[in-house]
């Protein structure tokens, strides 16, 4: 299968800046500062319909295209390589792989953009990462492909890497810029949005490591190339699927955007673990409604996954067995986003606590259908938090109400978890 | 007191940020580094070399999942407690990690050299259950291999201490 972002990679280690200009790596940026406008390779990332891979989707050159090209000040580009949402670890995989390709990525995004000055902004926990990064970066300097007038194009720009300690909230954009500025991560009002007013006032692209490392190829192969490696017309691009839990062997992989669930599971993954047989998934991350097994067949792409009533998010896929209580598993996910709120708004920093008591008392056995009412009240209550936490944070509270309603109620009925 | 030479490498981290408090982070994180945990004394340094108030910096430091604001042991152990390590074993994984160190979660042995903390997942969900001892993350856990770790680490640890480290 063709691979964009794997298409580089080394068995067990890390390939090297040689391996990767051998395999045509830094002849993208060579091409877009020959033979390209700014202007010319935004309108190619729009073309090529690539969709951020950070969790909520949206297109990447329409995000560019919201920079207005002649605001004064400096502008900025940063990366986030937060990725703290449970069942998520592609960046990971595919930073301690190849660094290589996201620092092409953003020399293409900076050009584009114009900004001479951007950040990776990358989790507690990432050390190698961080360490490839910086080495690839070193290395790039050294080659003339970053820093000043690069490959005498008169076109300059600079990657700083910025490691944090560890605080979920950090990967939401707005909150994100104040933590880059040294300022405590809670989420900024929007409007202004980012790209007129973010990072110390100027105009700011967050974008996703997975995201940024697409354009490459993007620039290399054409638009065109790019949308035809997705497995059905309306998706575009290949995507990171990491998936987790009762699987045979769990994994990361590289798999065209719009393939049916089952092919990641039994493909990919060697199917579901010796006794296991699959109860439910979350498709794209801790923040997901859960799909079940009528959902097996659902093309992995954002609508399609949205039009089956979840999301496609981070693409991390959490596998669940028939031995697995949904009520457990969904406390389990609601205690962390609780943990996780930043306290800024009070929705989320009383609202959340409160929905893992009401969890909790229904897991003991001590549950009432008031108190499951409740549940579903708070599914849309918590749509009224500051930003897009709390809202995610009942993602599977709304899948477990809606697909496995009798298994709440049975806690009520029985007095007990149906499954001790 | 920190070294002079240290206090002048941090100046110079904050001399190259775009904004003094951009580097908040790295110093708060060098600070833990050589006392162990953030002190006092390492929030007050911190605000020195940053320019800030110690409120500013204290406000940032509590905001942190890793930087530690009370004393810890030698090796901080986080294990992961998140959706896919739950599934995989997690909750036995802590269980075992304590009763192994006779502590509670969020304890120091009395020995001080390990202290047992749940964090948020740590990336490796595709290994879990995962843990982090120090900086090294660990996954694919099961008791057995766990408490060789804990074994391993504590020789690690009593070595450093004789070497006067
Ligand atoms: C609580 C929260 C945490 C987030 N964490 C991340 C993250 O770790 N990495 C990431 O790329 N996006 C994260 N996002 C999404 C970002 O806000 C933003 O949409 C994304 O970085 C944009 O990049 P993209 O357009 O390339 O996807 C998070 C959002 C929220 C609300
Ligand atoms: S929703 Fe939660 S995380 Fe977001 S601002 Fe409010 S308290 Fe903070
Ligand atoms: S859930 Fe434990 S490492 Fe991701």
């Amino acid at each position: 299968m063709e691979q964009v972002l794997f298409r580089h990679n080394r068995p067990g280690r890390c390939v090297t800046i040689s391996e990767y200009r051998a395999g045509g790596g830094f002849l993208p940026l060579e091409k877009a500062l020959r033979e390209m406008s700014p202007d010319q390779v935004q309108q190619r990332v729009i073309d090529s319909g690539l969709r951020g891979r950070g969790g909520a989707g949206f297109p990447t050159g329409k995000k560019w295209s919201f920079v207005p090209r002649d605001l004064p000040g400096p502008r900025w580009l940063i990366c986030n390589c937060d990725e703290m949402e449970p069942g998520t670890y592609k960046d990971r995989v595919l930073l301690e792989a190849n660094p290589y390709l996201l620092v092409e990525g953003m020399i293409l995004a900076c050009y584009a953009l114009g900004v001479e000055h951007s950040f990776i902004f990358i989790r507690r926990g990432y050390e190698t990462a961080a360490t490839n990064l910086a080495r690839a970066i070193a290395e790039a300097r050294g080659a003339g492909l970053l820093g000043e007038n690069i490959l005498a194009s008169g076109f300059s720009c600079d990657i700083d890497v910025h490691l944090s300690a560890g605080r979920y909230i950090c990967g939401e954009e707005t909150a994100l810029m104040n933590a880059l500025e040294g300022r405590r991560a809670n989420p900024r009002a929007k409007p202004p949005f980012p790209a007129i007013k973010g990072l110390w006032g100027g105009a700011t692209v967050v974008n996703n490591v997975e995201s940024l490392a697409n354009i490459p190829f993007i620039i290399a192969e054409g638009a065109d190339r790019f949308r035809s490696l997705a497995r059905i017309p309306e998706a575009s691009g290949m995507k990171l699927f990491c998936v987790s839990g009762h699987v045979r062997s769990p994994g990361c992989h590289e798999l065209p955007l719009g393939i049916p669930l089952s092919e990641i599971i039994d493909d990919a993954c060697g199917g579901m673990r010796e006794g296991s047989s699959f109860k439910a998934c979350l498709p794209g991350g801790a923040s997901t409604p859960y799909f079940t097994p009528e959902h097996l067949s659902v093309p992995m792409d954002f609508d399609a996954v949205a039009r089956a009533g979840s999301r496609l998010g981070t693409g991390g896929v959490v596998v669940f067995d028939q031995n697995t209580c949904m009520v457990r598993a969904t406390l389990n996910l609601v205690r962390f986003y609780a943990r996780e709120s930043c306290g800024w708004c009070t929705p989320c920093r009383e609202g959340l606590p409160y929905v893992v008591r009401l969890l909790e008392e229904i897991e003991a056995g001590r549950g009432s259908l008031e108190q499951v009412a409740l549940l579903q009240e708070h599914v849309r209550l918590l749509n009224h938090a500051f930003c897009a936490l709390a809202p995610g944070a009942m993602g599977p509270v709304d899948g477990l109400l809606r697909h496995f309603e009798e298994e709440v109620v049975e806690h009520v009925i029985r007095g007990r978890c149906p499954f001790n | 007191m920190i070294p002079e030479a240290l206090k002048n490498e941090l100046k110079a981290r904050v001399a190259a940020a775009v904004t003094n408090r951009e580097a908040a982070v790295d110093v708060m994180k060098r600070l833990q580094a050589h006392y162990g945990w953030l002190t006092d004394e390492g929030v007050h340094e911190s605000a020195e070399i940053l320019g800030m108030t110690t409120l500013q910096v204290e406000e940032l430091a509590t905001f942190y999942e890793m930087i530690y604001r009370r004393p810890v042991g030698r090796r901080v152990i986080h294990v992961c407690d998140s959706i896919s390590c739950w599934a995989m074993g997690g909750e036995s994984l802590m269980a075992h990690m304590a009763g192994h160190l006779g502590i509670g979660v969020g304890e120091t042995t009395s020995d001080g050299v390990f202290t047992l903390l749940p964090c948020c997942c740590l990336g490796n969900c595709g290994e879990a259950p995962t843990m982090m001892i120090g900086d090294t993350l660990y996954g694919r856990l099961d008791s057995a291999r766990a408490g060789q770790l804990l074994e391993e680490e504590r020789a690690a640890v009593m070595g450093e201490m004789e070497g006067g480290r």
